[in-house]
C-alpha cells in the first residue's frame, strides 16, 4: 500500500504546482485548475487510482474569493486508498472547469449535478444539461446567495402555470429550518421544531432580531 | 321471539320485479364502489398504496382494487408522495386527463402540504394545482389510513347532491 504522503510526493514530482491541502481524513491536494486533466490522468495511470468515487464542488461564500472550488475523490481499489483532488476556479461569477467525463464515464452525470446545483461549467462536457432542476430553471440552488425556501420561478410548464396559477414559491419557512432535539425521549418534544417561532409567514420576523 | 311478520325482505312475488329508487341514489352508489384508482406513486407513500392493495389489507373489499395506470380509465388519484415542482405539471396533466366524474386523495404530509420538504425544490401541498377530496395525514400514512380516507370518499360521494342533474345537463 502507497503511504499517502508518497502519492503526494509522487504527484508533485511530475506537477511542481500542486501543494498539499489541511486535510483531516484521506491525503487532499490543491490543483490549479489548468493541471486538473493531467493530474487526474496520472493519478488514474500511474497511481492507479482507477475509481471516482465524486465530483462536487464548494461555494466559499459570496464575499469569497476564489469562490468555486470543485472537488474530485478518488479511490485506489488496488491499494485500498483515497485522495482529494481541489481545484479552485479561476472566475467567481462563471466558474469553469475542465470535465473529465472522458478518463471516467461516471463523471457525466456528476457534473450535470454540480452545473445544475452550483452552476460550474464543465468544458468539454458532451451534454452538460441540468440533471435535478427543470431546464431553464434560472437559479443554481446550492449557491450561498440562493434561499433554502426559494425564489419564486413560474412552473416549467407555463401552459400547467396558466391554469393552475401555481408558480415555484418559495416554501413558508414558519421560523425554521426545523431542528430534532437530539437524544429526547418524549416522542412528541423529538419532533423536528422550529428553533424560533416567534415569526410565521403570517407575522414577520421581529426586527430586533 | 315471535314476529307476525316473517317476510321482512323483499319479496318480488308480492311486490314484482321491480326496485324503485332515486337515480341519483342508484348513480352514486355505484360510483362510490367501483371507484378505480389512479396510482400516482411519487415517494415512499407508494409502498403504503401498494400495501393497501396486497391481500392483508385488501382494498378490493370497497371496490378499489383495479389500479389502473391509465388515468383514461380510473376514477380517484391517489397522489402518494412528494410533489416536487419538475413532476408537479404532469401531476396536472395526468389528472387533466382523467376522465369525468373524479377524485383526488392527497395521501401523506407531503402530498397534502410539503411535509418535511420545505424547500424549493418541493409543491408545498398538491391542491395547489388539483383539487384534492380527502386529505391523509402520516409519513407515510398506514394502509388502514388509507381505507378510511377511501371510506370518506365513498360516503361524500353517495351523498352528493344533484348527480342525475349534472349528467343530463353535461349531455345536453
Amino acid at each position: 500500500m502507497t503511504a499517502p504522503a508518497d502519492v503526494f510526493a509522487a504527484v508533485q514530482s511530475q506537477f511542481p504546482a500542486v501543494t498539499a491541502r489541511p486535510t483531516l481524513d484521506h491525503p487532499s491536494i490543491n490543483v490549479p485548475v489548468g493541471d486538473v486533466v493531467a493530474v487526474l490522468t496520472h493519478l488514474r495511470d500511474v497511481q492507479s487510482m482507477d475509481f471516482l468515487v465524486d465530483v462536487t464542488a464548494v461555494d466559499w461564500g459570496v464575499e469569497a474569493t476564489p469562490r468555486f472550488s470543485v472537488v474530485w475523490h478518488l479511490l485506489s481499489t488496488t491499494k485500498n486508498n483515497y485522495v482529494r483532488v481541489v481545484a479552485a476556479c479561476g472566475s467567481d461569477t462563471e466558474p469553469v472547469a475542465p470535465t473529465i467525463s472522458h478518463l471516467w464515464a461516471g463523471a457525466n452525470w456528476h457534473e450535470r449535478e454540480t452545473f445544475d446545483l452550483l452552476g460550474v461549467r464543465f468544458e468539454g462536457h458532451p451534454d452538460l444539461r441540468r440533471i435535478l432542476m427543470w431546464d431553464g430553471y434560472p437559479h443554481h440552488p446550492l449557491r450561498k446567495d440562493f434561499p433554502l425556501a426559494g425564489i419564486d420561478t413560474p412552473l416549467p410548464d407555463l401552459e400547467v402555470g396558466e391554469l393552475t396559477k401555481a408558480t415555484a414559491a418559495p416554501a413558508p419557512m414558519m421560523g425554521g429550518p426545523f431542528v430534532a432535539s437530539v437524544g429526547e425521549m418524549n416522542m412528541t418534544d423529538a419532533e423536528p421544531s422550529a428553533k424560533d417561532e416567534s415569526w410565521s409567514e403570517r407575522s414577520n420576523k421581529p426586527a430586533t432580531l | 321471539m315471535v314476529s307476525p311478520n316473517t317476510e321482512l325482505a323483499y319479496n318480488s312475488k308480492i311486490e314484482g320485479d321491480l326496485v324503485v329508487t332515486r337515480a341519483d341514489a342508484v348513480i352514486n352508489w355505484i360510483r362510490a364502489n367501483s371507484m378505480w384508482p389512479m396510482p400516482m406513486g411519487l415517494a415512499c407513500c407508494a409502498i403504503e398504496l401498494m400495501a393497501s392493495a396486497a391481500s392483508r389489507f385488501d382494498i378490493a373489499r370497497f371496490g378499489a382494487e383495479v389500479f389502473r395506470f391509465s388515468p383514461r380509465q380510473s376514477d380517484v388519484m391517489i397522489v402518494s408522495g412528494t410533489v416536487t415542482y419538475k413532476m408537479a405539471p404532469h401531476v396536472r396533466r395526468i389528472y387533466d386527463q382523467m376522465a369525468e366524474p373524479k377524485w383526488v386523495i392527497a395521501m401523506g404530509a407531503c402530498a397534502s402540504s410539503g411535509g418535511m420538504y420545505r424547500s424549493y425544490a418541493t409543491l408545498q401541498g398538491v391542491d395547489r394545482i388539483v383539487p384534492v377530496d380527502v386529505y391523509i395525514s402520516g409519513c407515510p400514512p398506514r394502509p388502514e389510513a388509507l381505507l378510511d380516507a377511501l371510506m370518506k370518499l365513498q360516503a361524500k360521494v353517495q351523498r352528493s347532491p344533484g348527480t342525475t342533474k349534472e349528467l343530463l345537463s353535461a349531455s345536453a
